[in-house]
C-alpha cells in the first residue's frame, strides 16, 4: 500500500500570540506538527503495519519544516519529502498549497492519503478536499475510524458530534479528527533511525511548476488580536447574594436573559 | 456587473438550520444590491423554500433526487455544480458546518476559486467586502479579501445576524433536474448521539460542564438550568474524556464551536482548546472553585464557588425572574 501523510508545521497556539505590523511574530515561538496531522501520521503507520507498504510524509514549507518531518520519521514513517517554496513564493493560500501537493502526488499512485482535518494556525480545513478533487479521487473528512480491507474502506465520520458510517474504496483521501487514534511519541531508537531515513527536498522547479502556475486567490490584508475584554467581574459576598447579583446583571446590564 | 450570490441552505431533521438565514445575510452584503438565490438540495425539499424567502432570498433553486437524501460530497457536489452552471453566480455562501466544511473546498477547487472559511464577521460590500475570521485557535483574527473572480465563503453559525424575517414573503422557485451518478461513498448508517432539542452550535444559551461536574449525574442540574433558559448543554473535553457525557457535547477546537449570547461555564478550567470553541460568546459566566482558573480570564462575570451550590441557586433565581417578568 502506497500511503502519504500531508503534514504542516504550525505555531504552537498554546503560546502567547504577538501581532505587530499586521503579522504574527514568530521569533522564539515553539513550532510543532499540527496536532490533527499527528493523527494522520499515526493512522498511516498503523495501516502500513497491517497491510504492508510505505508511508511518505510530505510538507510544504521552508527549511525549518525538516524538524517536523524528522519527528514523523521517528514516529515510524519511511520517507519524507519537503517541498521547499521559501525561495519561490512569498505567499501561499489553500488553492496554491493544494495545487502544489497535487502536482507532487499526481504520478505517485497513492492508495491512501491522510492529513489533519484542519490546521490550528490557519484553521480553514480546505487543503485535503482540494487535493482530492485535483487528483480526482474520493475523500472523507473528519474521520474517527478507518478500516481497510483490500481496496475497500469502512469509515466513521464525525458530523458535529453525530457519526456516519461510510463505505468507500481506495484510492482515497481522508482527514483525521481527534479520536481517530492516540499518536505515539517517537522512541529513542526511532529517533536514531530517523536520522538515516530519506528526506528529500524539492523545489517548484523539480515538480515542473512555474511560479505563475501557483495562483493565490485570497489575501490576508490584516491580522489583529481580539479586542481586550474589560477584566471580568468576580462577584463577592455571600454565595446567595452573588447569585442574585449575577442574575440581575445578566438581566439588566448584559441583557442576555 | 450585477452580482448574483448563491446560498446553500442546510436542512437538519426536516427544517432549515439558522445558519442558512445567516448565510443569506452574508450573501446580501456580498451581492451589494444584486440577486441572492437560495439553493436547496435533497430528496424532498420543495416544501422548505418559504423560510429562505422570508429571510431575504430573492429566488430559490431546488434540486431533488433520491441520491440527495443524505449528504455525500459526490452527490451534493454534482447537484450544486449543476446549479452553478445554470445560474452563473458571482459568489457562493455556505454554512461552516460539518457538511459545509466538507463540500465548500471541493466546489472551490472545481471552480478554481478562492474560499474564505469560517467567517465570523464582514466589512464593506460588493467588491470591497472584507471577511474577518479567527486564526490561531481564536487567539487572533485575520481580514481576508478574495483577489478577483468568484467569491466563496463559509460562515460560522451564530455570528452573522440574519436579516429581519418578512413573514409570508415568497418568490420564484426553479426546480432543476440533475443526473446524479457515480456516488463513491455510501452512508450505511447515521448514529445520532447529540441530544434532542436545541442544536448546540446554534443555541442562544449554553450551559457547559467540565471535570468539576464529577459524574454523569452531575450534569443534571446543568441540564435543568439549560432547559429553563431555552438553551443547550455542552461540555469540555475533560468531562467527555472522563465519560461524564457524550463527545457530541464537546465544545472546543475539536468538537463544536459555539457563539451563544450567554455561555455559562461550570467547573471548567479553561484550556486553550476549550477557549477556541467558546471565547467569542457574547457574555461568559464562569463558576469555578479555583479562583486561579484560566476560565476567569475570559469571563465577563465570575463566581468563585462550588457549582453544586451555585447552579441550584441560579435555577431558583432565574425561576423567580421569570415569575416576576
Amino acid at each position: 500500500m502506497n500511503i502519504f501523510a500531508l503534514i504542516k508545521r504550525t505555531f504552537d497556539t498554546e503560546e502567547k500570540i504577538v501581532v505587530s505590523g499586521g503579522k504574527i511574530q514568530e521569533d522564539g515561538a515553539e513550532f510543532i506538527i499540527n496536532p490533527y496531522d499527528e493523527y494522520a501520521i499515526e493512522e498511516a503507520i498503523q495501516v502500513r503495519d497491517a497491510a504492508g507498504g510505505k508511508v511518505t510524509v510530505v510538507s510544504i514549507g521552508g527549511e525549518d519544516a525538516e524538524k517536523q518531518l524528522r519527528t514523523a520519521l521517528a514516529m515510524g514513517a519511511d520517507e519524507a519529502v519537503l517541498i521547499n517554496t521559501e525561495d519561490d513564493l512569498d505567499e501561499l493560500d489553500q488553492n496554491a498549497a493544494a495545487y502544489i501537493l497535487a502536482e507532487y502526488l499526481k504520478d505517485k499512485d497513492a492508495d491512501l492519503i491522510l492529513s489533519g482535518n484542519v490546521a490550528i494556525d490557519g484553521g480553514s480545513g480546505q487543503v485535503g478536499p482540494r487535493v482530492a478533487d485535483l487528483l480526482g479521487i474520493n475523500y472523507v473528512t473528519t474521520i474517527t475510524k478507518l478500516e481497510i480491507d483490500g481496496t475497500s474502506a469502512k469509515i466513521v465520520r464525525d458530523i458535529e458530534g453525530d457519526s456516519e458510517v461510510i463505505e468507500t474504496s481506495l484510492p482515497l483521501l481522508v482527514t483525521a479528527q481527534q479520536g481517530l487514534n492516540e499518536p505515539r511519541y517517537p522512541s529513542l531508537p526511532g529517533i536514531m533511525k530517523a536520522k538515516k531515513k530519506p528526506l528529500a527536498e524539492l523545489e517548484l522547479e523539480d515538480l515542473d511548476i512555474d511560479e505563475d502556475d501557483v495562483e493565490v486567490k485570497v489575501e490576508t490584508v490584516d491580522i489583529f488580536l481580539p479586542a481586550q475584554k474589560a477584566a471580568g467581574r468576580i462577584l463577592e459576598g455571600e454565595l446567595s447574594a452573588q447569585v442574585k447579583e449575577l442574575v440581575n446583571l445578566l438581566h439588566t446590564e448584559a441583557k442576555v436573559v | 456587473m450585477s452580482k448574483k450570490v448563491l446560498v446553500l441552505g442546510e436542512v437538519r431533521e426536516g427544517s432549515l438550520r439558522n445558519v442558512s438565514f445567516e448565510a443569506i445575510a452574508a450573501a446580501k452584503q456580498i451581492a451589494d444590491g444584486g440577486e441572492v438565490v437560495g439553493v436547496l438540495l435533497g430528496d424532498a425539499v420543495a416544501g422548505l423554500t418559504g423560510p429562505l424567502f422570508e429571510y431575504g432570498a430573492d429566488r430559490v433553486v431546488t434540486v431533488e433526487h433520491p441520491h440527495l437524501k443524505q449528504y455525500t460530497s459526490d452527490g451534493y457536489g454534482q447537484a450544486l455544480l449543476a446549479v452553478i452552471e445554470e445560474e452563473k453566480p458571482t459568489g457562493i455562501v455556505f454554512g461552516h458546518t460539518a457538511n459545509g466544511k466538507d463540500l465548500s473546498p471541493k466546489i472551490a477547487s472545481k471552480l478554481q476559486a478562492g474560499l474564505v472559511s469560517d467567517v465570523t464577521s464582514m466589512e464593506g460590500t460588493g467588491d470591497d467586502v472584507v471577511f474577518i475570521r479567527p486564526i490561531y485557535s481564536g487567539k487572533a483574527f485575520e481580514k481576508v479579501k478574495v483577489k478577483d473572480g468568484l467569491v466563496l465563503a463559509s460562515v460560522r453559525p451564530n455570528n452573522i445576524a440574519p436579516l429581519e424575517k418578512v413573514a409570508g414573503k415568497s418568490g420564484d422557485i426553479t426546480s432543476l433536474t440533475v443526473d446524479i451518478t457515480n456516488l463513491r461513498t455510501i452512508i450505511k448508517e447515521v448514529v445520532r448521539k447529540s441530544s434532542e432539542g436545541v442544536d448546540l452550535s446554534e443555541a442562544k444559551v449554553v450551559v457547559a460542564g467540565g471535570r468539576g461536574v464529577k459524574s454523569e449525574d452531575g450534569f443534571e442540574p446543568l441540564k435543568e438550568l439549560a432547559d429553563l433558559l431555552g438553551g443547550a448543554v455542552g461540555a469540555s473535553r475533560g468531562a467527555c474524556d472522563a465519560e461524564y457525557c457524550d463527545y457530541s457535547l464537546q465544545i472546543g477546537q475539536t468538537g463544536k464551536v459555539v457563539t451563544p449570547d450567554l455561555y455559562i461555564a461550570a467547573g471548567i478550567s479553561g484550556a486553550i482548546q476549550h477557549l477556541a470553541g467558546m471565547s467569542n460568546s457574547k457574555v461568559i459566566v464562569a463558576i469555578n472553585k479555583d479562583p486561579e482558573a484560566n476560565i476567569f480570564k475570559v469571563a465577563d462575570y465570575g463566581i468563585v464557588g462550588d457549582l453544586f451550590e451555585v447552579v441550584p441557586l441560579l435555577i431558583e433565581e432565574f425561576k423567580a425572574l421569570k415569575v416576576n417578568a
